[in-house]
């Protein structure tokens, strides 16, 4: 994106598209929200519902599916069609090793997340190595995600289409990472989650090497001609988006204790993903959370706004499929008017 | 940096470097003979190892036939997908929802109207040819210029919306349309169904017919040179933006004869597109993104490979070795096998 723009202006695109630039603001203000985010997560229990509770917690795990997908996608600059193949891989390998292995799945949640990485590191070398970009690099991973979804559904071991439910234990009981229904621990953790994600990102992006993938991104030749390593900065970004977005499934199996193929490597998770940062804002640090805080709850208000409809819309009541296309609408017109993203519309404006 | 999304579709961009990615300059260029043999080859050792594994020859033809006119299907249902990206360079993932729309009017031209269902296609293709320039026109002419994900989230997006409105109407009832006369036929001790065949010879009309509006015709010329060079074009005097939306009318267009000719077979439902599209992409990508020759070849590569492989591999999914040989051909030759390294 750096490219079209910069053309006209160098100056502004390099700073909207490279949020790091203006360091010392913006790192002032990234532990700021930072810390308002522990803030708000530490409270909301005490104020929601627990049904309002698990909207939240969805948008938890749809913030930590679309920070993982920016890293790579939006800092790294290589367009992942298929993070739903990462985040099925935490989910699975966890499931797996608790049922089959009796392994606690916060020990199964590290061992998902290596396996994804591995698998990511991997497929990236291959396409990295053997030059598939763009349109292409996308449909690669798309296909990748495929091949594990069908692989689960034809292997027994891992249930084929049936998936894993996870046993109910008693009481709360931190070790096996599970608690009753309506207890606020589950989207503590999940707090906890986004923080470590969020953390994470920031210090990376500010490293050396998060700079120079940055570089990268935005013009790859120039940065390989200065002697940056390219193809490590890439696999490095790639692995740790991988790591968080099997992290997410991770929480989302032990948060609704269920998962089947469709669930975990399904077409609608990487579309998830992927919605949830363009609409916050690609190559933003915040897009993915603001991107989920629309995106989760949505089809949850237009489903309870259609249960009790206001009088000019009582003939659309009980029509199954109209939250999606509502959904869907919304979604057309926020890519059409917001096309940097809600985040990167925000810090346009302001340093205008 | 070639695959910074914005880049790669930014027709002022600079080359970024000699290996960028083998975008098609032209829509067509034709299968090797090299590589069709090479094809071909695999093709017959992958059915000698079927039939050792299965372990009788009825059963190989039955697979055989059944998988060439299975791909005769995948690739009627690729072709609009591949002309639009070798065009516009937008992987359109509505392709499989207007596939289902297609079906649909199909249903609702036959039970409705008391249409043969092959006289649908008079009802279909028009309609759809209007939806996809009006969806080219107001969403997707603005955004040409944007990163690859915003086209492509409006793509969904309209999936989503049409395969969602069509729950809505016709409900969740799988419907299906009935073609007079269709029976089973015997081949040589494989049963097909005549449906399938005409499918099957549909694809080849279609392919036919696409190459020449591209080949023989004013519009087409104008496409194929829009699609090389949409700046050349426009010093010329083409208009790039109606050439767009005419792309993408006409691969709507093919997508509706691919919806009507599978709706004799298939059951419909919302859902009854995007089984396909997963497919399609594999076969458009076999064929060389924009390839129209290529997707028909990429198509009956595709049908073999997944009844060969059900064949090779009892018990897994057969789309598994599709995929299995799709990663490797993207690896092997990204360009697609019949398309020519630039």
């Amino acid at each position: 994106m750096s490219t079209s723009t910069a053309a006209q202006a160098p100056s502004v695109s390099r700073r909207t598209s490279t949020p790091m630039a203006a360091s010392t603001v913006s790192m002032r203000w990234n532990w700021f929200l930072l810390a308002l985010t522990a803030v708000v997560g530490a409270l909301l229990p005490f104020i929601l519902t627990p049904a309002e509770l698990s909207v939240a917690m969805r948008v938890i795990i749809f913030a930590l599916m679309g920070i993982g997908w920016n890293m790579m996608s939006g800092f790294g600059g290589m367009f992942s069609f298929g993070h739903a193949a990462y985040f099925g891989i935490g989910a699975y390998t966890t499931a797996f090793l608790l049922l089959d292995v009796g392994m606690s799945p916060w020990l199964g949640m590290i061992v998902g997340m290596a396996v994804a990485t591995a698998a990511a590191v991997g497929i990236s070398y291959l396409a990295l190595r053997y030059k598939v970009k763009g349109a292409y690099y996308a449909l690669s991973t798309f296909a990748f995600a495929e091949m594990l979804r069908l692989f689960v559904m034809g292997n027994d071991g891992l249930h084929r289409t049936l998936g894993f439910t996870v046993p109910v234990l008693q009481g709360d009981n931190w070790g096996m990472f599970q608690f009753s229904a309506d207890s606020p621990n589950y989207f503590w953790i999940g707090t906890g989650f986004l923080l470590v994600a969020l953390i994470v990102s920031m210090v990376f992006l500010r490293s050396r090497a998060g700079r120079f993938t940055i570089a990268t991104r935005d013009d790859e030749m120039a940065a390989a001609a200065i002697g940056i390593p390219v193809l490590r900065h890439k696999l490095t970004v790639t692995a740790i988006s991988a790591a968080i977005t099997a992290a997410a499934g991770t929480l989302y199996l032990q948060f609704y204790m269920f998962v089947d193929p469709e669930i975990a490597f399904g077409h609608a998770v990487s579309n998830n993903a992927i919605i949830t940062a363009v609409l916050g804002g690609v190559g933003m640090l915040w897009g993915p959370l603001v991107g989920a805080i629309i995106v989760a709850p949505l089809s949850d208000l237009v489903a309870a706004l259609l249960r009790n409809p206001p009088e000019w819309l009582a003939l659309l009541s009980g029509q199954s499929g109209l939250d999606i296309v509502i959904y869907a609408v919304i979604l057309i017109a926020c890519v059409l008017v917001l096309p940097k993203g809600i985040v990167g519309t925000i810090v346009t404006r302001s340093r205008k | 940096m070639a695959q910074s999304p914005a880049a790669s579709l930014t027709p002022s961009a600079p080359a970024p470097n000699a290996e960028a990615p083998a975008r098609p300059k032209r829509t067509y260029n034709g299968p090797s003979p090299r590589t069709l043999l090479v094809t071909l080859a695999m093709v017959v050792t992958a059915s000698v190892l079927a039939g050792v594994v299965s372990g009788s020859v009825t059963v190989l033809f039955q697979a055989l036939i059944t998988g060439l006119l299975t791909g005769g299907i995948y690739s009627l249902i690729a072709m609009g997908l591949t002309l639009v990206y070798g065009v516009l360079h937008i992987i359109n993932f509505a392709n499989g929802a207007m596939v289902a729309l297609s079906m649909f009017l199909t249903y609702a031209a036959v039970s409705g109207l008391g249409l043969h269902p092959y006289m649908a296609l008079l009802i279909t293709v028009p309609a759809m040819f209007v939806l996809g320039a009006a969806v080219q026109g107001t969403l997707l002419n603005p955004i040409m210029k944007a990163p690859i994900h915003t086209q492509l989230l409006v793509t969904i997006g309209l999936a989503l919306a049409i395969e969602n409105l069509l729950l809505m109407i016709f409900g969740p009832t799988p419907l299906s349309v009935e073609l007079p006369g269709d029976h089973g036929v015997s081949f040589l001790g494989a049963s097909v169904d005549l449906s399938r065949i005409y499918a099957f010879i549909g694809a080849l009309v279609l392919v036919a017919l696409l190459w020449l509006v591209l080949h023989k015709t004013r519009i087409g010329t104008a496409i194929r040179s829009v699609a090389a060079s949409p700046e050349g074009s426009r010093l010329v005097g083409i208009d790039v933006k109606l050439i767009y939306v005419l792309t993408f009318g006409l691969g709507a267009a093919a997508t509706a004869a691919a919806g009507t000719f599978v709706s004799t077979f298939t059951t419909i439902e919302p859902t009854a597109g995007s089984v396909f599209n997963l497919t399609a992409f594999v076969v458009v990508v076999l064929g060389g993104m924009g390839n129209v020759p290529g997707a028909l070849v990429g198509g009956l590569v595709v049908g073999l490979t997944e009844q060969l492989g059900g064949l090779i591999f009892p018990g897994q999914s057969p789309l598994l070795t599709v995929f299995v040989v799709f990663l490797i051909v993207l690896f092997a030759k990204p360009q697609g096998i019949f398309g020519r390294a630039s």
